[in-house]
């Protein structure tokens, strides 16, 4: 029996619209943003990355990945322990809860933190009375960063931690280990590249967030601007390669993140087969 | 278990380093946040560093401006929702109205604290043509040909796009008399010939110049001028029509957040500094008009007469024409009925 794409004609066909999608969609735009960057030569791109406020802007994305990674790291190791290995009233309800910063568009979380932390808001009406600047400063803006880019690390955890099962853990309860060192040396190194995995996610979206970031950041130049805010700004100042020189470091940040991501990947793949 | 590796001890400066870098950076004695709409980027860009230098020399302190862009809206709820800016200077009263009316930060009559009604300078709005001025564009009226394509930002988000339409409607009324059906039919025709509505003045910009839609861009006169500066003087010419609106700029110090003295003093010198003869060229230069007498004198050929109609003249207030114009079903939404 011949099945569909099996005809040599059909699979060139197939594989040559498959190569032309990609390289229009993905590839060309990628390469536009550093083409662009570097279109009047290497000097102007060194002066605009030099720039105090691209300098800035760099600073404060770092700092708000900083923070976020190991607060969402801690997070979503113990959410993601506590929902597979123990069983316990609203747990699935829990595992619901984790989604929502995923379902809800990240212009709604930043203007619910507004809302929430505002100065006429329920919490914010206290913090201005308390002189703690929460909204428009850094703080409010890793505060939804971590709410953006929380369910990363669970849930790349949870489905591989559901199929490993729990009797590893219980056989090594049996054997006396405390909770401590159960978690350390039999739970970690059995998710450790699911864990990794799940961290660079998170530092990606936490340095490429926009819509959260730029609802609660009030554009202060130099001060509460990250680089996709900056990349925004630049552009409408007419300065199309400081907005390109912005956009390909943030450009070469993802490709780092792919290659990493195919790297671990493979090393999985390669480990579970030496394994099987 | 403290061992004291030069590496650790680099990687941890190198942490703290980054996460104070910010803070580091402002050494100045005092810093004033400036709250702006998003086209007065190179304004206060060239303003600024004369502030600082006087008040240097004047009070021998060094002060920081920050400054924060956005349409003047978005400002505005900024501000409510707790963004600490000391000083607003923005392209639209109503804007500064929400703060007093919404939020009780500033007093009612805000615009009597200042000259000018609080606007140390204004524009008015002009059409940026293509080279040659092929379509022959003059006045509001030669804008409604079948063959002419407009862009203008949208009046329903941006203010430049509401004065726009302000200024065609209050010219209109002025040649026909006060027909209101006939300055109606206008509009309607006016609105049907814009080819992309952007959400703000950048916007539409791009669209005219970077995309190469439309035969005439319509925003504000130093806008106008400034992407001639930009994009070359061979490309466009600008023309202001005969009759237009006074597009006011209102400035003030947002009171709910000084905290002391010290602060509003330092504000309201901010302000203040608008208005002085340096401060006033430096406008000019960028095709802002001022009312400095030897300023608008000595750049006079920049700016063509017209005749600038204010808002509050001919439509009574802002209040009154948000709510009959631009408020939803108001009579901008009638006209782009079909």
């Amino acid at each position: 029996m011949r099945r569909i794409g099996d005809a040599p004609a059909t699979r060139a066909i197939l594989i040559t619209l498959a190569t032309l999608l990609t390289t229009l969609f993905l590839v060309v735009p990628l390469a536009s943003i550093f083409y662009q960057a570097f279109a009047e030569g290497l000097a102007p791109f060194w002066h605009n990355l030099s720039d105090q406020y691209t300098r800035q802007a760099i600073m404060l994305t770092l700092l708000i990945a900083l923070v976020t990674v190991p607060v969402n790291l801690v997070f979503g190791v113990f959410l993601a322990w506590l929902v597979t290995r123990f069983s316990f009233p609203g747990r699935r309800l829990l595992q619901t809860f984790i989604d929502i910063p995923f379902a809800v568009s990240p212009v709604v979380a930043g203007l619910l933190y507004l809302l929430l932390y505002g100065r006429t808001g329920w919490l914010g009406s206290l913090l201005s009375e308390a002189d703690v600047q929460l909204m428009f400063a850094w703080p409010g803006m890793v505060l939804v960063t971590i709410f953006v880019t929380c369910p990363f690390v669970a849930r790349e955890l949870i489905p591989l931690m559901q199929a490993q099962g729990s009797a590893d853990e219980e056989a090594a309860v049996t054997l006396g280990a405390g909770g401590w060192t159960l978690f350390r040396r039999v739970t970690l190194p059995k998710i450790r590249w699911a864990l990794v995995y799940g961290v660079i996610l998170t530092n990606a979206r936490a340095i490429g967030e926009y819509g959260a970031v730029a609802m609660v950041s009030g554009t202060i130049r130099g001060e509460t601007v990250t680089l996709p805010l900056q990349v925004e700004l630049l552009y409408q100042d007419y300065n199309t390669v400081g907005a390109f020189t912005s956009a390909a470091l943030l450009a070469a940040i993802a490709v780092v993140t792919l290659v990493v991501k195919g790297v671990l990947e493979w090393h999985t793949q390669r480990r579970g087969k030496r394994h099987a | 278990m403290l061992t004291t590796s030069p590496l650790r001890h680099a990687a941890l400066a190198a942490t703290l380093g980054l996460a104070f870098a910010g803070s580091a950076a402002q050494a100045a004695d005092r810093t004033l946040l400036n709250a702006s709409y998003d086209v007065s980027r190179e304004l206060f860009a060239d303003l600024n560093p004369q502030f600082v230098e006087q008040w240097q020399n004047d009070h021998d302190e060094t002060v920081e401006i920050q400054m924060s862009h956005a349409g003047s809206s978005t400002q505005a709820r900024a501000i409510l929702q707790g963004l600490d800016a000391d000083v607003v200077t923005f392209n639209q009263v109503t804007d500064v109205n929400v703060l007093a009316e919404q939020g009780g930060l500033i007093p009612e009559d805000w615009q009597s604290r200042l000259p000018n009604q609080s606007s140390p300078w204004y524009s008015t709005m002009a059409f940026l043509v293509r080279e040659g001025n092929p379509h022959n564009i003059q006045s509001w009226s030669d804008l409604v040909g079948s063959d002419v394509s407009l862009i203008f930002p949208n009046p329903k988000t941006s203010g430049n796009g509401r004065y726009t339409y302000l200024a065609a409607w209050a010219a209109t009324q002025q040649n026909n008399d006060g027909d209101e059906q006939a300055t109606r039919d206008y509009m309607r025709q006016l609105l049907r010939n814009v080819e992309v509505f952007d959400t703000g003045g950048r916007g539409a910009t791009n669209t005219f110049v970077e995309r190469g839609i439309g035969d005439v861009l319509i925003t504000f006169e130093s806008e106008a001028n400034g992407i001639v500066q930009q994009y070359g003087e061979d490309d466009y010419d600008v023309i202001v029509p005969p009759v237009d609106i006074m597009a006011e700029f209102p400035v003030t110090w947002v009171d709910e957040n000084l905290d002391s003295d010290a602060d509003r003093a330092l504000a309201k010198a901010y302000l203040e500094f608008l208005y002085s003869e340096p401060a006033q060229r430096t406008l000019a230069e960028n095709y802002y008009r001022v009312n400095d007498e030897n300023v608008s004198e000595e750049f006079a050929d920049r700016f063509p007469q017209t005749d600038m109609l204010r808002v509050n003249d001919v439509f009574g207030s802002w209040d009154n024409v948000m709510q009959t114009h631009f408020a939803s079903g108001g009579t901008l939404d009638q006209l782009q009925r079909r």
